[in-house]
Protein backbone atom coordinates (compact mmCIF):
# COMPACT_ATOMS: atom_id res chain seq x y z
CA UNK A 1 0.00 0.00 0.00
CA UNK A 2 1.35 3.31 -0.76
CA UNK A 3 0.81 5.79 1.94
CA UNK A 4 1.04 9.74 1.00
CA UNK A 5 2.17 12.00 4.00
CA UNK A 6 -0.12 14.55 4.99
CA UNK A 7 0.26 17.44 7.45
CA UNK A 8 -3.73 16.28 8.47
CA UNK A 9 -2.21 14.25 11.82
CA UNK A 10 -0.60 17.33 12.96
CA UNK A 11 -3.41 19.35 12.85
CA UNK A 12 -5.75 17.02 13.90
CA UNK A 13 -3.34 17.08 16.93
CA UNK A 14 -2.82 21.01 17.78
CA UNK A 15 -7.03 20.66 17.61
CA UNK A 16 -7.56 17.95 20.35
CA UNK A 17 -4.85 19.92 22.14
CA UNK A 18 -6.18 23.36 21.47
CA UNK A 19 -9.53 21.75 22.52
CA UNK A 20 -8.02 19.91 26.08
CA UNK A 21 -6.65 23.38 26.78
CA UNK A 22 -9.46 25.47 26.19
CA UNK A 23 -11.72 23.05 28.37
CA UNK A 24 -10.13 22.87 30.90
CA UNK A 25 -8.10 26.54 30.80
CA UNK A 26 -10.50 28.89 29.54
CA UNK A 27 -13.38 29.08 31.20
CA UNK A 28 -11.44 30.38 34.39
CA UNK A 29 -9.50 32.99 32.54
CA UNK A 30 -12.99 34.78 31.72
CA UNK A 31 -14.26 34.66 35.09
CA UNK A 32 -10.97 35.97 36.57
CA UNK A 33 -10.21 38.50 34.17
CA UNK A 34 -13.29 39.45 32.61
CA UNK A 35 -15.44 39.16 35.44
CA UNK A 36 -14.60 38.64 38.92
CA UNK A 37 -11.77 41.58 38.59
CA UNK A 38 -13.74 44.36 36.72
CA UNK A 39 -16.81 43.85 38.78
CA UNK A 40 -14.40 44.26 41.82
CA UNK A 41 -15.10 40.94 43.33
CA UNK A 42 -11.21 40.62 43.43
CA UNK A 43 -8.80 42.62 43.84
CA UNK A 44 -6.70 43.45 40.21
CA UNK A 45 -2.99 43.07 40.36
CA UNK A 46 -1.03 42.53 36.78
CA UNK A 47 2.17 41.64 38.51
CA UNK A 48 1.93 37.90 37.90
CA UNK A 49 2.67 38.52 34.43
CA UNK A 50 6.00 39.61 34.99
CA UNK A 51 6.67 35.96 35.48
CA UNK A 52 8.28 33.84 32.91
CA UNK A 53 7.06 30.36 33.83
CA UNK A 54 3.36 32.62 33.92
CA UNK A 55 3.98 34.26 30.07
CA UNK A 56 5.38 30.61 29.07
CA UNK A 57 1.55 29.21 30.60
CA UNK A 58 0.15 32.05 28.57
CA UNK A 59 1.42 31.24 25.27
CA UNK A 60 0.51 27.68 25.53
CA UNK A 61 -3.29 29.51 26.86
CA UNK A 62 -3.70 31.71 24.12
CA UNK A 63 -1.87 29.87 21.11
CA UNK A 64 -3.11 26.11 21.08
CA UNK A 65 -6.63 27.21 20.97
CA UNK A 66 -6.43 28.79 18.07
CA UNK A 67 -5.55 25.95 15.95
CA UNK A 68 -8.88 24.60 17.28
CA UNK A 69 -10.81 27.13 16.07
CA UNK A 70 -9.04 27.42 12.70
CA UNK A 71 -9.79 23.47 12.41
CA UNK A 72 -13.77 23.64 13.93
CA UNK A 73 -14.72 26.87 11.98
CA UNK A 74 -13.01 25.58 8.69
CA UNK A 75 -14.57 22.25 8.97
CA UNK A 76 -18.09 23.93 9.87
CA UNK A 77 -18.04 26.61 6.87
CA UNK A 78 -17.65 23.89 5.06
CA UNK A 79 -20.22 21.91 6.14
CA UNK A 80 -22.58 25.62 6.04
CA UNK A 81 -22.25 25.74 2.38
CA UNK A 82 -18.50 26.53 1.71
CA UNK A 83 -17.36 23.44 0.57
CA UNK A 84 -16.53 24.20 -2.79
CA UNK A 85 -13.57 26.67 -1.22
CA UNK A 86 -12.17 24.58 1.50
CA UNK A 87 -8.68 24.68 0.11
CA UNK A 88 -8.51 28.73 0.71
CA UNK A 89 -10.41 28.75 3.82
CA UNK A 90 -8.34 26.33 5.68
CA UNK A 91 -5.36 28.12 4.23
CA UNK A 92 -6.95 30.97 5.89
CA UNK A 93 -8.11 29.55 9.13
CA UNK A 94 -4.68 27.82 9.62
CA UNK A 95 -2.66 30.50 8.39
CA UNK A 96 -4.34 33.26 10.92
CA UNK A 97 -3.81 30.32 13.66
CA UNK A 98 0.19 30.41 13.00
CA UNK A 99 0.04 34.57 12.60
CA UNK A 100 -2.05 34.25 16.29
CA UNK A 101 1.20 32.10 17.49
CA UNK A 102 3.32 34.74 16.39
CA UNK A 103 1.61 37.47 17.54
CA UNK A 104 1.23 35.62 21.01
CA UNK A 105 4.86 35.07 21.13
CA UNK A 106 5.34 38.77 20.06
CA UNK A 107 2.95 40.18 22.91
CA UNK A 108 4.13 38.52 25.69
CA UNK A 109 8.09 39.06 24.91
CA UNK A 110 7.86 43.04 25.10
CA UNK A 111 5.78 43.09 28.69
CA UNK B 1 -2.36 10.02 -6.88
CA UNK B 2 -2.30 7.19 -4.63
CA UNK B 3 -3.93 4.20 -4.75
CA UNK B 4 -5.40 4.19 -0.76
CA UNK B 5 -6.93 7.32 -1.50
CA UNK B 6 -9.62 8.24 -4.09
CA UNK B 7 -9.61 11.28 -6.59
CA UNK B 8 -11.83 13.84 -4.53
CA UNK B 9 -13.11 15.24 -7.41
CA UNK B 10 -14.54 11.82 -7.98
CA UNK B 11 -16.39 10.94 -4.27
CA UNK B 12 -20.12 11.91 -4.18
CA UNK B 13 -21.18 14.83 -1.70
CA UNK B 14 -24.86 15.23 -1.10
CA UNK B 15 -25.90 18.38 -1.47
CA UNK B 16 -27.08 20.31 1.31
CA UNK B 17 -29.46 22.64 1.90
CA UNK B 18 -28.19 25.76 3.57
CA UNK B 19 -30.66 25.47 6.84
CA UNK B 20 -30.39 21.91 7.62
CA UNK B 21 -28.98 22.68 11.07
CA UNK B 22 -31.77 23.95 11.74
CA UNK B 23 -33.66 20.85 10.70
CA UNK B 24 -32.62 19.26 14.06
CA UNK B 25 -31.97 20.12 17.53
CA UNK B 26 -29.18 17.96 17.50
CA UNK B 27 -27.87 19.38 14.62
CA UNK B 28 -28.73 22.58 15.83
CA UNK B 29 -26.62 21.68 19.06
CA UNK B 30 -23.65 20.58 16.99
CA UNK B 31 -23.31 23.32 15.16
CA UNK B 32 -23.45 25.83 18.87
CA UNK B 33 -20.74 22.81 19.70
CA UNK B 34 -18.48 23.61 16.66
CA UNK B 35 -18.83 27.83 16.92
CA UNK B 36 -17.86 27.36 21.02
CA UNK B 37 -14.56 27.32 19.30
CA UNK B 38 -15.15 31.25 17.43
CA UNK B 39 -16.07 32.98 20.96
CA UNK B 40 -12.96 31.22 22.63
CA UNK B 41 -10.85 32.87 20.05
CA UNK B 42 -12.56 35.84 20.21
CA UNK B 43 -11.97 36.26 24.11
CA UNK B 44 -8.28 35.02 23.39
CA UNK B 45 -7.58 37.86 21.00
CA UNK B 46 -8.79 40.48 23.76
CA UNK B 47 -6.95 38.38 26.38
CA UNK B 48 -4.03 39.31 23.96
CA UNK B 49 -5.31 42.83 23.24
CA UNK B 50 -5.30 43.87 26.96
CA UNK B 51 -1.75 41.44 27.16
CA UNK B 52 -0.17 44.26 24.85
CA UNK B 53 -2.19 46.91 26.92
CA UNK B 54 0.44 46.25 29.59
CA UNK B 55 3.60 45.90 27.52
CA UNK B 56 2.78 49.87 27.12
CA UNK B 57 3.02 50.80 30.27
CA UNK B 58 0.94 50.65 33.90
CA UNK B 59 -1.25 53.26 32.80
CA UNK B 60 -2.52 52.16 29.04
CA UNK B 61 -3.14 48.71 30.92
CA UNK B 62 -5.44 50.60 33.90
CA UNK B 63 -6.95 52.66 31.58
CA UNK B 64 -7.75 49.36 29.34
CA UNK B 65 -9.14 47.59 32.29
CA UNK B 66 -11.16 50.30 33.65
CA UNK B 67 -13.24 49.72 30.33
CA UNK B 68 -13.88 45.81 30.77
CA UNK B 69 -16.62 47.43 34.01
CA UNK B 70 -19.09 48.80 31.08
CA UNK B 71 -22.07 46.77 31.01
CA UNK B 72 -21.15 45.76 27.19
CA UNK B 73 -17.68 44.19 27.81
CA UNK B 74 -19.78 42.40 31.07
CA UNK B 75 -22.06 41.26 28.77
CA UNK B 76 -19.29 39.84 26.07
CA UNK B 77 -17.45 38.09 29.12
CA UNK B 78 -20.34 36.60 30.19
CA UNK B 79 -21.75 35.52 27.05
CA UNK B 80 -17.80 33.83 25.85
CA UNK B 81 -17.78 32.43 29.39
CA UNK B 82 -21.34 30.53 28.73
CA UNK B 83 -19.71 29.23 25.15
CA UNK B 84 -16.78 28.00 26.97
CA UNK B 85 -18.55 26.25 29.71
CA UNK B 86 -20.54 24.42 26.76
CA UNK B 87 -17.06 23.75 25.11
CA UNK B 88 -16.06 21.99 27.89
CA UNK B 89 -18.75 20.15 28.99
CA UNK B 90 -19.46 18.93 24.98
CA UNK B 91 -15.37 18.17 25.16
CA UNK B 92 -15.72 16.08 28.05
CA UNK B 93 -18.51 14.31 26.90
CA UNK B 94 -17.42 13.56 23.24
CA UNK B 95 -13.60 12.51 24.44
CA UNK B 96 -15.96 9.46 26.71
CA UNK B 97 -16.96 8.29 23.43
CA UNK B 98 -13.19 8.60 22.05
CA UNK B 99 -11.35 7.45 24.49
CA UNK B 100 -13.72 4.65 26.77
CA UNK B 101 -12.60 4.60 30.14
CA UNK B 102 -11.96 0.61 30.81
CA UNK B 103 -12.56 -0.50 34.47
CA UNK B 104 -11.00 -3.93 34.27
CA UNK B 105 -12.98 -5.90 31.32
CA UNK B 106 -15.94 -3.71 32.06
CA UNK B 107 -16.45 -0.23 30.18
CA UNK B 108 -17.41 2.70 32.40
CA UNK B 109 -20.68 4.79 31.64
CA UNK B 110 -19.88 7.58 29.76
CA UNK B 111 -20.84 9.40 32.24
CA UNK B 112 -18.81 8.55 34.71
CA UNK B 113 -15.50 9.33 32.58
CA UNK B 114 -16.92 12.78 31.75
CA UNK B 115 -18.02 13.64 35.95
CA UNK B 116 -14.36 12.66 36.47
CA UNK B 117 -13.06 15.11 34.04
CA UNK B 118 -15.60 17.61 34.87
CA UNK B 119 -13.83 17.05 38.54
CA UNK B 120 -10.66 17.41 37.52
CA UNK B 121 -12.06 20.38 35.61
CA UNK B 122 -13.38 22.24 38.81
CA UNK B 123 -9.97 21.36 40.77
CA UNK B 124 -7.09 23.09 37.96
CA UNK B 125 -9.93 25.71 37.88
CA UNK B 126 -9.66 26.26 41.81
CA UNK B 127 -5.89 25.68 41.23
CA UNK B 128 -6.07 28.49 39.66
CA UNK B 129 -7.32 30.87 40.89
CA UNK B 130 -5.13 30.13 44.26
CA UNK B 131 -2.34 30.91 42.53
CA UNK B 132 -3.49 34.67 41.71
CA UNK B 133 -4.91 34.73 45.40
CA UNK B 134 -1.55 33.86 46.47
CA UNK B 135 0.92 35.44 43.61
Amino acid sequence: MNHRKTLEPMWWGLFSAGGVVAAFLIPIHIVLLGLAIPLGWLPGSAEIFQSWIVRLYLFVLISLPLYHWAHRFSFTMSDLGLRPIRKPLAILCYGSAIAGTVVTAWVLLRI
Amino acid sequence: MTRNRPDPSLLFHPRMPGNWWLRKRTYFLFIVREFTSVFIAAYLIVFLVQLYQLGNGPGAYQAFMGQFASPGWIGFHAVALAFAIYHSLTWFYTTSIVIPLRIGAMVAPRYVFTLLNVAVWLAVSAAILAIYLIW
